[in-house]
């Protein structure tokens, strides 16, 4: 909402020089935010001038250009550069005659664009200063021609200041209007409001208007189709204004005005309903009474109806749209726009006006259908005063009489709905309860009744009705916050309640924090990616073999190609790593932590509870069967160098170690021990993909990605990628680690190579071993895997180095042989390993 | 004595000084042992001297015996001072030959680091947890009734709209991508009993594009109280003390009307601190008010027993006017040069 400060002053006292930024900090007071300012960039000498004299100079570029003598100030004067009272101009335009009063911008003015004047020399003149038209003074799109200021109805003394005279000295300040708050998208609430935060008179606009409805043009208001329970029509007035002269210019005073609104000038008796609707709040439609027909009404469309709006579009109605209809059929989309058929245009000369009053329910409803936002719509919206549509119909009225030469006829409606503000209890006490100030309750009665409501009171209270434009004052709370908002929130004082003794952060929240430590400490770099990806990634990296996992789409996704929200958090971490690489960052490792999105069951709800009371348990439960599983992810990529080489050291180049390195200082340090699976994933090397098992469970996978996609996506050919289900995984750990006895033995250390065949993994080989020799044995770690001399073709010979040590005494050299060729036993018959000597 | 004996002062002088200058010649550990050998080992002169002792008159033994002893006692005693020297040298030698330019000393590991959003969010996080509040958390995809119905935005009113909201496909199945991280409150207070205080930090959507200062994915924590007799006061407080903690002492916080559907009455929330990136001035930071009635009606809470205050700020722009992160692309494009110029710590 934009407010002209001058046609604010006219309902509240501003004190002289009061700038947009003093009116912004008064209205932020009372909840009014700040926006922006608008001011008309024009500053210096710009004056009222007369066109003395001319001559037309044909030029070579084919332009004709006119050498005018200009009186700029009153004879015998100086003008307001300095200069003499008549200056010579040059001038393109061709659409003024001798004696036409024009503005000119002297040499030290500045137009809008920045644009400075000064006196130049051109087409063989000096030109000293410029004649200005409408657009160049920022005034409108006009561009034919210099402006005449009698085509603006002016006649002013040469001399004049045109910069007070066209209204441009004026400003305006921008408000941001919450939606509560319908009211505030006029001038007559901000001045209201103003009036409020720095308690002075306010002078209601409403109140100077005739209330007296015109008679006996009659209007079929069919209120029989509700929505949610509430009837479309509030208030609907109407009047008739006869003889009107459409092409009379709209005076500057109304057009600066408009301008500083934000609203474009179309012709006066357009620009007069948009006056009259920024003033009041009530938007107003003018139909040339000529094109409508008997059976003048509003009601609910009919299936297959259509209308051709004001933008030229023929639009389909829906049955719950709201029209405005004579016996023809629709010829307005009440409360949104107007139809093409009944427009008011130069050649109008009688005038039906209408203001009326609609649910915001059904308007809402319709723009959003229509896709039809106005300025009209966002104030029915938030909802408009019906009591004003009188007198709103009467202001155009007016107007139309006073600028457009009609006449008033009497004819005209009034209807209002039985709809009037309930009236509300407030509990003395709740001021106070709520806010922590004591508020006496002669301050709660006044503010109150400041605002507009009727006060009375009743045992334990107050009964207070909200003013008609108050549509959101329904509660006792919505009370409370009028009366803390007047009487200013710097009131309230600082209290530090005191928690009930907390838990501190769950399990799940606090290994997830580690675990993003671990990585970080383990080289790592924390990257956040969007979770919005293309049916194709999720159909790579979300599943494990070539059937696309459910997922779910986002309808009014910001990049169509990118709709689904993701079932893996490779591909944004992929996206990340190209980007990275895309800025010279050749050696990478990269973690994300976040949720993954993966349908169980069909998505939400057909129905959802009522609000203000708390659902049943079956109610939530159906809410959470509709919930998608979100469980949390943590993927890393690991590409091009874990070492840069150095001096004293060569340069190492990063692979699948490194995702199981990540995986195994994670796990580690969350108290658990992963086991790798040889496995199988079509985004990873085929040779190459391992899965990640914690007691046993399933969490989740590590490799290399395919060459393919590492191509595809222009990155190195090995990448080492990492994912896991980080939820599942903190399942799979101990809740409560619990210590073994640390034994102060010696250790015994023995060598073991066994010769398999070289399709036998080596970790079920070690498991093998692990299982054989029993709980003397501490550790055991692969050492070698050779293939060669002394090893048959299809064999490898696998030496793992064995640590042992017995709780309760030092172990005899024989005791940890006969642990060690328990262990090769086991994988000679789960393996049919071989002891190499 | 036997005129024969060749154990004379002299011949023992004669093996000693041979002895010491060979030792006090000596220059390393491996010379060392040969000195050793020759002159103490059982083919030295000192040793065959003192083997003739076996010969020597039983009357002239004590005699020339003890001659011999001092003899090889001040040789051994020579030759272990000298070892000491020697090998106090040599790993004095050794450590300057293994002194190396520490400047060029290499790493053999990278730097990891955390995100700081995610960090700024721990932070927070700490604040509350430290004040006795507790941190729930809820799914981003969310259902309508959570993000909107429960939080008192009635159907077909513009407070929906200004949401910018993300919506799930099939629309009329009422799933949306969470817009705020309010609806954990809800379900915080559906799943706790009053009295609570209660953060939800997370992840939230808003069909904004992404530019200098929007992203349609990005963080808040919104907090919950519900006691007996919470009132805007309490709020106050809670938003003074938590910015103090988080900014410094002389921040200090100032409430402005504002409109929530789920609070009433609600407050814009400004925050002032002399060291903001851009100068010491108020920042607008969040939103604030008295939990609405409906709300708590939702959460089976009842509005006459108690009251609650919530509040909810975003963790980007504290990122930006507290560390100077001037671009809110540099938050999302994962760029490793952002999240390394924190390294763990916000």
């Amino acid at each position: 909402m934009r407010v002209p400060l001058s046609w604010l002053g006219e309902f509240v006292e501003l004190a002289p020089g009061t700038t947009p930024e003093d009116v912004h900090a008064v209205l932020v007071r009372v909840g009014l935010e700040e926006e922006a300012i608008h001011r008309a960039e024009l500053s210096g000498p710009i004056v009222v001038g007369q066109v003395l004299d001319f001559v037309e100079e044909p030029q070579k570029n084919g332009k004709t250009i006119r050498w005018c003598q200009v009186l700029v100030a009153p004879e015998g004067e100086r003008a307001a550069d300095g200069g003499d009272a008549v200056h010579g101009i040059v001038c393109g335009a061709g659409n003024f005659h001798v004696g036409d009063k024009v503005v000119v911008t002297l040499p030290g003015a500045t137009l809008p664009g920045p644009f400075p004047i000064a006196a130049r020399k051109t087409y063989g003149h000096v030109s000293e200063g410029m004649i200005a038209s409408s657009r160049e003074l920022g005034l409108g799109d006009e561009h034919d021609g210099i402006l005449r200021l009698v085509e603006l109805g002016l006649d002013p003394e040469v001399g004049a200041d045109a910069v007070a005279l066209l209204g441009l000295d004026d400003s305006a300040v921008e408000i941001n209007v919450t939606p509560d708050r319908g009211y505030a998208l006029s001038i007559r609430g901000v001045a209201r409001e103003y009036a409020h935060s720095v308690a002075v008179p306010f002078d209601d606009p409403a109140e100077r208007i005739d209330a007296t409805p015109g008679e006996g043009f009659d209007v079929e208001v069919d209120n029989s189709v509700p929505l949610r329970g509430r009837e479309p029509v509030h208030s609907f007035a109407t009047r008739v204004v006869t003889g009107i002269d459409a092409t009379r210019p709209t005076p500057r005073w109304m057009g600066s005005r408009l301008a500083l609104a934000g609203i474009r000038s179309v012709s006066l008796p357009v620009d007069i309903t948009n006056y009259v609707m920024v003033e009041l709040g009530q938007p107003i439609h003018g139909y040339d009474l000529a094109t409508v027909g008997a059976g003048f009404g509003v009601r609910r469309a009919a299936e297959g109806e259509t209308l051709v709006t004001l933008d030229g579009v023929e639009r389909e109605l829906d049955g719950e749209d709201l029209v405005i209809v004579d016996a023809s059929g629709p010829i307005g989309l009440a409360g949104v726009m107007g139809g093409a058929r009944t427009e008011m245009t130069d050649a109008t000369t009688d005038v039906l006006i209408e203001a009326a009053g609609f649910d915001p329910v059904s308007i809402a409803r319709t723009v959003r259908r229509h896709k039809l936002p106005s300025e009209a719509s966002r104030r029915f919206e938030r909802g408009v005063d019906p009591e004003v549509a009188v007198r709103a119909a009467n202001r155009v009225g007016e107007l139309l009489v006073e600028l457009a030469g009609g006449t008033l006829s009497g004819r005209g409606s009034s209807f209002r709905n039985g709809a009037s503000p309930v009236s509300v209890h407030l509990p003395s006490e709740l001021p106070s309860r709520l806010v922590g100030v004591d508020y006496a309750p002669e301050r709660s009665e006044q503010i109150l009744t400041e605002i507009g409501a009727t006060v009375e009171r009743v045992p334990g209270g107050w009964d207070v009705t909200p003013p008609s434009w108050r549509p959101d004052l329904i509660g006792a709370a919505e009370l409370v916050e009028e009366i803390v908002r007047i009487d200013g929130y710097e009131k309230i004082p600082f209290r530090l309640p005191v928690a009930p003794p907390g838990r501190g952060l769950t399990r799940s929240q606090r290994l997830r924090r580690l675990s993003a430590d671990v990585l970080a400490a383990a080289g790592s770099v924390e990257v956040l990616a969007y979770p919005f990806v293309s049916p194709a990634d999720n159909a790579l990296f979300g599943s494990a073999d070539d059937v696309a996992p459910a997922a779910v789409t986002v309808v009014n996704a910001l990049d169509q190609s990118a709709a689904q929200l993701r079932t893996s958090v490779l591909p944004g971490l992929v996206e990340v790593a190209a980007r990275n690489l895309s800025r010279g960052a050749t050696d990478q490792s990269i973690f994300e932590i976040g949720a993954v999105f993966l349908p169980s069951a069909e998505l939400g709800t057909a129905a959802l509870p009522a609000a203000a009371r708390r659902p049943s348990d079956a109610e939530l439960d159906a809410l959470s069967a509709g919930i998608p599983d979100q469980p949390r992810h943590l993927g890393a990529l690991v590409l091009g160098q874990r070492r840069p080489s150095q001096f004293g050291l060569d340069a190492e180049r990063a692979g699948i170690a490194d995702a199981w390195t990540l995986v195994d200082r994670l796990v580690s340090a969350l108290g658990g021990r992963a086991e790798l699976v040889q496995g199988a994933h079509h985004a990873f090397h085929p040779g190459r993909t391992a899965e990640v098992f914690v007691g046993g469970r399933r969490i989740g996978v590590l490799g290399e990605l395919h060459p393919e996609v590492t191509a595809a996506h222009h990155l190195p050919r090995v990448v080492a990628a990492v994912e896991i289900d980080l939820d599942a995984l903190i399942d799979a750990v101990p809740v409560v680690p619990q210590a073994d006895r640390l034994s102060t033995f010696p250790v015994a250390t023995q060598d073991l190579s066994l010769v398999v065949s070289v399709d036998v993994a080596a970790g079920d080989v070690r498991r093998s071993i692990v299982a054989g020799a029993g709980e003397l044995l501490e550790s055991v770690r692969l050492v070698d895997d050779y293939r060669g001399d002394g090893v048959d073709e299809g064999l490898t010979s696998l030496t793992f180095a064995l640590r042992f040590r017995a709780p309760d005494r030092t172990l005899t050299a024989a005791e940890a042989s006969e642990a060690k060729l328990a262990g090769a036993r086991r994988a000679a018959s789960d393996w049919n390993a071989v002891v190499r000597d | 004595m036997s005129e024969s004996s060749p154990i004379t002062p002299e011949n023992v002088g004669s093996a000693v000084d041979a002895a010491l200058a060979a030792i006090a010649a000596c220059t390393d550990s491996d010379g060392l042992k040969t000195v050793r050998a020759e002159h103490t080992g059982e083919h030295s002169p000192l040793a065959r001297l003192n083997a003739e002792l076996r010969s020597v008159a039983p009357e002239h033994r004590a005699t020339l015996g003890k001659l011999v002893g001092q003899a090889r006692g001040r040789v051994a005693q020579a030759f272990q001072a000298r070892q000491e020297e020697i090998v106090s040298a040599e790993a004095a030698a050794q450590l300057e030959a293994e002194r190396i330019d520490v400047t060029a000393v290499p790493s053999t590991g990278a730097s990891g680091a955390r995100h700081p959003l995610t960090l700024l969010q721990d932070r927070v996080t700490d604040v509350f947890v430290g004040m006795g509040w507790e941190i729930a958390e809820g799914p981003e995809v969310e259902s309508s009734w959570f993000n909107f119905d429960a939080l008192n935005f009635p159907p077909d009113h513009p407070a929906r709209a200004m949401q910018d909201t993300f919506f799930v496909d099939p629309v009329d199945r009422e799933l949306v991508l969470r817009t705020h991280t309010s609806p954990v409150q809800i379900r915080a207070m559906l799943e706790r009993t009053a009295p609570l205080y209660v953060l939800a930090p997370g992840r939230v959507y808003r069909t904004d594009e992404l530019d200098a200062t929007h992203t349609p994915v990005f963080h808040q924590f919104e907090g919950i109280a519900v006691d007996r007799g919470l009132t805007m006061a309490d709020l106050r407080g809670t938003l003074e003390h938590f910015a103090r903690t988080l900014f410094g002492d002389e921040a200090t916080i100032r409430l402005r009307p504002n409109y929530f559907p789920f609070t009433e009455p609600s407050a814009e929330l400004d925050l002032w601190h002399p060291t903001f990136v851009g100068g010491a001035r108020w920042i607008e930071w969040g939103g604030c008010g008295m939990v609405h009635p409906n709300v708590l009606r939702s959460a089976g809470i009842d509005p006459e027993e108690y009251s609650g205050f919530a509040f909810g700020m975003g963790i980007e722009r504290a990122l930006m006017f507290r560390n100077g992160v001037e671009d809110m692309r540099e938050m999302v494009e994962g760029d490793v040069r952002f999240s390394q110029e924190f390294g763990m710590v916000v």
